[in-house]
């Protein structure tokens, strides 16, 4: 197994009263690029938010290089991890660059809100994803990719080399979903560590390097796409009768659901 | 271009500005200056501007001057410290709960405060100090409830607590109406006295405690604006940010309390400049949010605004300065309403 510098161990879960999940035991490669998957309502979001420090876990144990994150100084962690969340809010009316700019708050202080560093920093962010030519727009005239990539630019200027993605494709149309993900591929080309929360399978199977694949609060499987994902997984994590073949374009493991009226079946053993 | 403008000064030091910023804070400390003299000048005895200068350097004729310096002048800088107070403190809030409406006039704690107020008037024959810690007593217990009722499972969202806020006020005003009926008439005129909010017979007595409010809230301003830029984003962001979240909001819901305790205490609950000033200040400067340094001198110029007019309306009946700023905030405010909701920027 590679080097994990985020880790959990034996996690329980909950909100108020309800756990979600019992028994969570992930490793996050480094330099991987990780995805977890599985139904709605299965914890894969509760998992990430765990990770990253925003709900503290009933049982178990968070560990960043070895030690527990919690005890972390919170500051001294969002220099090392980045978050891009599921409900970001823009404030009305702000423009991109000043937005993206929020991302360096981990390395501010009061008398000292502004390096030579930080310039960069954003600047080198929103080269990377695109949006420096959108600088001085106000990110609400913005479409709903730009908008991602704009957040996705903040979570950057934090410099970190861990960055933990809670759906950064939902509510966005096809093109702009491969746009975000081919994004977070050239991000861990460059070497960064990720783990993201995806929706879509054949997305995860496609551009993720290792899969966390969960349902009803339980890790069913984990490991590269390659290895694990099988019409038996599919069954098991989603409750769907389908084909596993491999995608004309990347090779990569692609689910096809079967035809439920019972039509025949065109393909009888791709794999083979 | 570059991405942030950044004043940098010796020794590591660079402070974020907006140009857009100094400028509008510019116009608001002449305005306010302007309106300082006029106030000053303002009164049994009309002063032209030219004498309340020279007054105020030390070059008038001495009677002049007591009237200037010992009379006049704590009224102006009460309404200016009271300004400031009520400007941080509304721009705070609403920051904090991402609403206009979350001010401290709208959401319980200036209700409380009045009840606290009226309990020693009517029920305890208080006066000056008692009522002041009756008002600040009040305050803080309807702040202190608002807070721990809007808590649901750890966090605090911005919609409960202005909800939760605004039944409070309801209930406040209520008890306040109730005590008035049932207290004796001097008492009841004394209690809506205090209500009305007043600027009128303030001394340096009256100063002291508010500068000294201020000399220790306003610091604690700087990381509170910090804070809020992070927390705008929403309490995830925030937390991916390197923020506690929770933390900092108690921090800020004490810092807005605190504030616009002082300013009750010294001048009574002055209605609407907690929510008129921030978003006057955010509608000038053109910021993403209520910005502090605007929304704090916005805050003094309505104030003393508001008292020069209360003053010069009626001279035989000055009305008292809280009326005055309700019916001017909320003529701009429905005024600012109108042109956003018509330019489609509500």
């Amino acid at each position: 197994m590679t080097d994990a510098s985020l880790c959990a161990e034996r996690l329980t879960l909950g909100y108020d009263g309800r756990t979600v999940a019992t028994e969570l035991s992930v490793a996050i490669p480094d330099g991987g690029f990780t995805a977890i998957v599985g139904p709605n309502a299965c914890g894969k979001s509760t998992l990430l938010r765990a990770l990253a420090r925003m709900l503290a876990p009933r049982a178990g144990r968070v560990l960043l290089d070895g030690v527990e994150i919690r005890q972390r100084p919170t500051k001294e962690v969002a220099r090392r991890l980045g978050l891009l969340p599921q409900t970001a809010t823009a404030p009305d009316g702000i423009v991109v660059a000043d937005l993206v700019a929020r991302g360096r708050h981990p390395y501010q202080r009061l008398l000292r809100q502004w390096s030579q560093e930080d310039e960069r920093a954003v600047r080198e962010a929103m080269r990377r994803t695109g949006v420096d030519d959108l600088a001085g727009r106000p990110v609400d005239e913005l479409s709903g990719g730009q908008r991602q990539r704009v957040w996705l630019a903040m979570a950057l200027a934090q410099e970190t080399s861990l960055l933990l993605l809670d759906e950064p494709t939902t509510f966005l149309d096809i093109a702009h979903q491969l746009e975000v993900l081919e994004l977070c591929a050239d991000l861990h080309a460059a070497g960064r560590t990720l783990v993201a929360v995806l929706h879509d399978l054949n997305h995860a199977c496609r551009y993720a390097t290792h899969l966390v694949a969960m349902r009803d609060g339980a890790i069913v499987a984990q490991g590269a796409p390659a290895d694990i994902v099988d019409a038996e997984l599919v069954a098991a994590v989603f409750g769907l009768n389908c084909l596993v073949v491999p995608c004309p374009a990347t090779g990569a493991p692609m689910v096809v659901p079967c035809d439920r009226r019972g039509a025949s079946v065109l393909v009888e053993d791709p794999v083979a | 271009m570059s991405a942030v403008h950044a004043v940098r000064l010796g020794g590591g030091v660079a402070l974020v500005v907006r140009p857009r910023a100094i400028a509008v804070g510019a116009v608001l400390v002449v305005a306010g200056a302007a309106l300082a003299v006029a106030a000053v000048g303002t009164g049994e005895i009309t002063l032209s501007p030219a004498e309340v200068v020279r007054a105020l350097v030390g070059a008038g004729d001495p009677g002049t001057t007591f009237v200037v310096r010992d009379l006049r002048l704590p009224r102006v800088v009460c309404a200016v410290l009271a300004g400031v107070a009520l400007g941080v403190s509304g721009a705070v809030f609403q920051a904090l709960t991402r609403n206009p409406l979350g001010s401290p006039d709208i959401v319980g704690f200036q209700q409380g405060a009045a009840v606290g107020a009226l309990v020693v008037i009517t029920m305890l024959e208080g006066t000056g100090r008692a009522v002041s810690a009756g008002a600040l007593a009040g305050g803080g217990l309807v702040a202190a409830a608002v807070y721990l009722l809007a808590r649901e499972g750890g966090r605090t969202s911005g919609y409960r607590l202005i909800l939760i806020g605004i039944a409070f006020a309801f209930l406040m005003t209520a008890l306040t109406e109730y005590l008035l009926a049932r207290a004796r008439v001097e008492d009841a005129q004394e209690g809506l006295r205090w209500l009305f909010g007043s600027l009128n017979g303030r001394t340096w007595e009256d100063v002291a405690p508010l500068a000294l409010g201020l000399a220790v809230l306003l610091p604690c301003a700087v990381p509170a604006g910090r804070a809020l830029r992070a927390l705008e984003l929403g309490d995830d962001a925030a937390h991916g940010l390197g923020v506690r979240v929770e933390r900092a909001r108690v921090g800020l819901v004490a810092l807005a309390v605190g504030l616009v305790s002082v300013s009750t205490v010294a001048v009574g609950p002055i209605a609407f400049v907690a929510l008129t000033a921030p978003q006057i200040a955010r509608r000038l400067t053109r910021a993403p949010a209520p910005p502090l340094v605007c929304s704090a001198l916005t805050g003094a110029v309505l104030v003393l605004a508001a008292d020069v007019a209360a003053q010069r309306v009626v001279p035989e009946t000055p009305v008292p300065v809280g009326v005055m700023t309700g019916a001017l905030g909320g003529l701009y405010l429905a005024w600012l309403l109108t042109i956003s909701w018509r330019s489609g920027h509500a």
